[in-house]
């Protein structure tokens, strides 16, 4: 029977099926972290057992760490609590912990890649919605809550429904400084953040294919943002290029089998999905969000939509307004804007300071704009001093930070004040989500770049003529 | 964990009725640095319900008094947002055991089921229905029947079925968890594990 690369993934994985009720899913790798984990090993403390495969479990710290002086202790109590927790844990079950100043440290779907713990046709799960990242590889990658956590823990497995399939196409090639981040924040603007839910999405056609997997792990990565479980692109020469040699990948002989599976994944010609969509490349435009979801986004010459030109509830859309203080039919070109944050595992990879650098080159940083740049992983961090990206980053007159979630999710110091509108590379503008009162723009690396220099939201494209003639 | 075991739940309701409530505004991020799942309901909906002070917002629903009960009704797409399952451990945490809405996200559902808070979908015809006669009369109270799958409003005595899976729907009745169920399947998985290379 003709099967979608999500069916083929999932159906070898399927250890019971329990009549009228979940699939038992076995999970190939685990990645856990310091705030959603500590309950988890409470539980399995309580019932007395220990986690079944610690080699399946991979630890780090990432959401509650400080991207500055990280060689000192951690100054908030609570946070260092945490991590403290998370260090006993790995040690007392033996699972590897890459703690905060650990090379391989760094936010968890970044360092997961990187690592070769990411595989295609694997099952990955993380205590963090984003885990959907992985799926950029032909994985199939979700997040879950701490019961789950605990679960996987205890048994490698989780029970959950088999999702239904849905397929996004888009063909055509992508316009002048249109990236992965826009590719996504299109696709959630047409669906809303509730269209895919239910589904978990396959990407397809030729955008997908010509990105570079990083672009793939950015447009992964934002599937959560429209209700999917998650989403996946089917490995290929590039996938595999990406993790040949990686410190957890398969060598020798069982590369080799491995490769004979993962040219199998990829969905049968006549595979059928519960949904089908397919949009043109070159309707799409740089974005940035104007409200308080990841559905309320345009094209960044647009205004503002009318309450009354917007599908839902009216009430709901104006309150969204009335928190970033914007208005129906605003133009957002020229809003002055206070922060710039590059980072988290949306846009924090070496590719994503590239493009800001690329940006920033040669101009200096807004006196109004606090810039915060923080790299996904250590990886990273290195690969833009290599790179020689730093210097561009200096001499404009910006600072690097460690690495860590930082202002994706605000649980440390990086907090963007109350009122204060940030443009962000991170995935969520959800009310307070980069502070108490913060108001965040999502938007791509280059749209940030164009900020971080001219302190307003800005068009990249007008300061790329020079890079792209 | 164990949970108290769900069968037949009457009460009044407080009305949230805000469409995409996310997980953010449910419990914000920085109330998450516990290491034992203790006190979240103290901070449910913190931005929405107090000032930055401390002090209780007025206008929010859940200061106000009039409102009460075991149940909380939301607009459409609640619990959108991140996976941390401390959402739902903050509405049960509160005192809440069942949450109504016209659609639910993935992740949040599938957490309220984790811990014993039963998500309840119903039509938006419904749930305007719901939010129309607690306006009408705060104190209007729901029963919530578990086993027969129906949600009713008792003064008018409208009644709507809803949806569950059959496996969730005998863990909630029982009080049980799916560690329960997956340790007692694990040879299983373990002779799974051994045919799955790493
Ligand atoms: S960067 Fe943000 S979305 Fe990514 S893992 Fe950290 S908190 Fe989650």
């Amino acid at each position: 029977m003709s099967k979608t690369l999500f069916d083929k993934v999932w159906d070898s994985h399927v250890v019971k099926h329990i009549e009228n009720g979940p699939d038992v899913l076995f999970i190939d790798r685990h990645l856990v972290h310091e705030v959603t984990s500590p309950v988890a090993f409470l539980g399995l403390k309580n019932r007395g057992i220990k986690v079944l495969y610690p080699e399946r479990t991979f630890a780090t710290a990432d959401h509650n760490t400080p991207t500055r002086n990280q060689h000192l202790p951690v100054q908030d109590p609570l946070s260092a609590n945490q991590l403290k927790a998370l260090e006993e844990n790995a040690a007392a079950h033996s699972i590897p912990y890459w703690g905060l100043g650990h090379e391989k440290n760094g936010i968890v779907h970044v360092i997961g890649p990187e690592n070769g713990i990411t595989a295609p046709g694997a099952t990955i799960v993380c205590g963090d919605s984003h885990t959907s990242t992985h799926g950029a590889f032909g994985a199939i990658a979700f997040g879950i809550g701490t019961s789950e956590v605990e679960m996987v823990l205890s048994t490698q497995c989780i029970m959950q429904p088999k999702p239904k399939k849905m397929r996004i196409n888009i063909n055509g090639s992508l316009s002048k400084a249109v990236t992965p981040k826009d590719v996504a924040l299109f696709i959630i603007s047409k669906l809303t953040t509730s269209g895919a839910t239910g589904y978990f999405v396959e990407y397809a056609g030729d955008v997908f294919k010509n990105m570079s997997m990083e672009g793939r792990m950015t447009v992964c990565n934002l599937s959560i943002e429209m209700g999917a479980r998650g989403g996946m692109i089917a490995p290929d020469e590039k996938t595999f290029e990406y993790i040949k040699g990686r410190e957890y990948t398969p060598k020798g002989a069982d590369w080799d089998n491995a490769m004979a599976y993962w040219k199998t994944l990829y969905s049968d010609s006549d595979a059928v999905f519960d949904k089908e969509l397919t949009f043109e490349a070159s309707e799409i435009e740089p974005m940035i969000t104007y409200g308080t979801n990841p559905g309320m986004g345009m094209g960044i010459k647009n205004d503002i939509p009318l309450a009354e030109a917007v599908e839902g509830g009216v009430a709901t859309y104006k309150k969204s307004l009335e928190y970033m203080a914007f208005h129906e039919g605003d133009a957002m070109i020229g809003k002055p804007i206070d922060f710039v944050f590059l980072g988290s595992c949306t846009n924090g990879r070496i590719e994503d300071f590239r493009a800001f650098a690329s940006i920033i080159k040669g101009r200096k940083k807004a006196e109004n704009v606090t810039a915060w740049l923080v790299p996904g992983s250590h990886r990273v961090e290195e690969a833009i001093k290599e790179e020689g990206i730093l210097d561009i980053l200096h001499e404009a007159g910006f600072e690097l930070r460690e690495p860590g979630c930082s202002a994706c999710l605000a649980m440390n110091d990086d907090k963007i004040p109350a009122g204060k509108y940030a443009v962000s590379t991170s995935n969520r503008n959800f009310e307070g989500r980069q502070g108490p009162g913060a108001r965040t723009l999502l938007a791509s690396p280059l749209v940030a770049a164009a900020a971080a220099v001219t302190g307003k939201v800005t068009d990249p494209r007008e300061l790329m003529e020079e890079a792209f003639a | 964990m164990a949970y108290d075991k769900f069968n037949i739940l009457t009460s009044s309701a407080v009305p949230l009725p805000i469409e995409n409530v996310d997980t953010d505004q449910i419990i914000p991020a920085r109330f998450l640095k516990a290491t034992e799942r203790k006190g979240f309901g103290d901070n449910l909906f913190r931005d929405w319900r107090y000032n930055s002070d401390g002090s209780p917002k007025e206008h929010f629903v859940l200061n106000n008094p009039i409102y009460s009960g075991k149940i909380l009704v939301g607009g459409k797409n609640f619990g959108s947002g991140s996976s941390r399952e401390h959402a739902a451990w903050a509405v049960y945490d509160y005192g809440f055991r069942c949450v109504v809405s016209s659609f639910f996200a993935d992740i949040f559902r599938g957490n309220c089921l984790n811990v014993g808070v039963l998500p309840v979908q119903v039509s938006a015809g419904f749930l305007d229905k719901i939010f129309t006669a607690i306006e009408a009369d705060p104190k209007t109270e729901l029963k919530i029947d578990l086993s027969e799958q129906t949600i009713t409003i008792l003064a008018t005595g409208e009644s709507e079925s809803f949806e569950i899976n059959g496996y969730k729907k005998q863990n909630m009745l029982n009080g049980f968890d799916d560690i329960d169920y997956l340790l007692n399947i694990k040879k299983d998985i373990e002779v799974f594990a051994e045919n799955t290379p790493l």
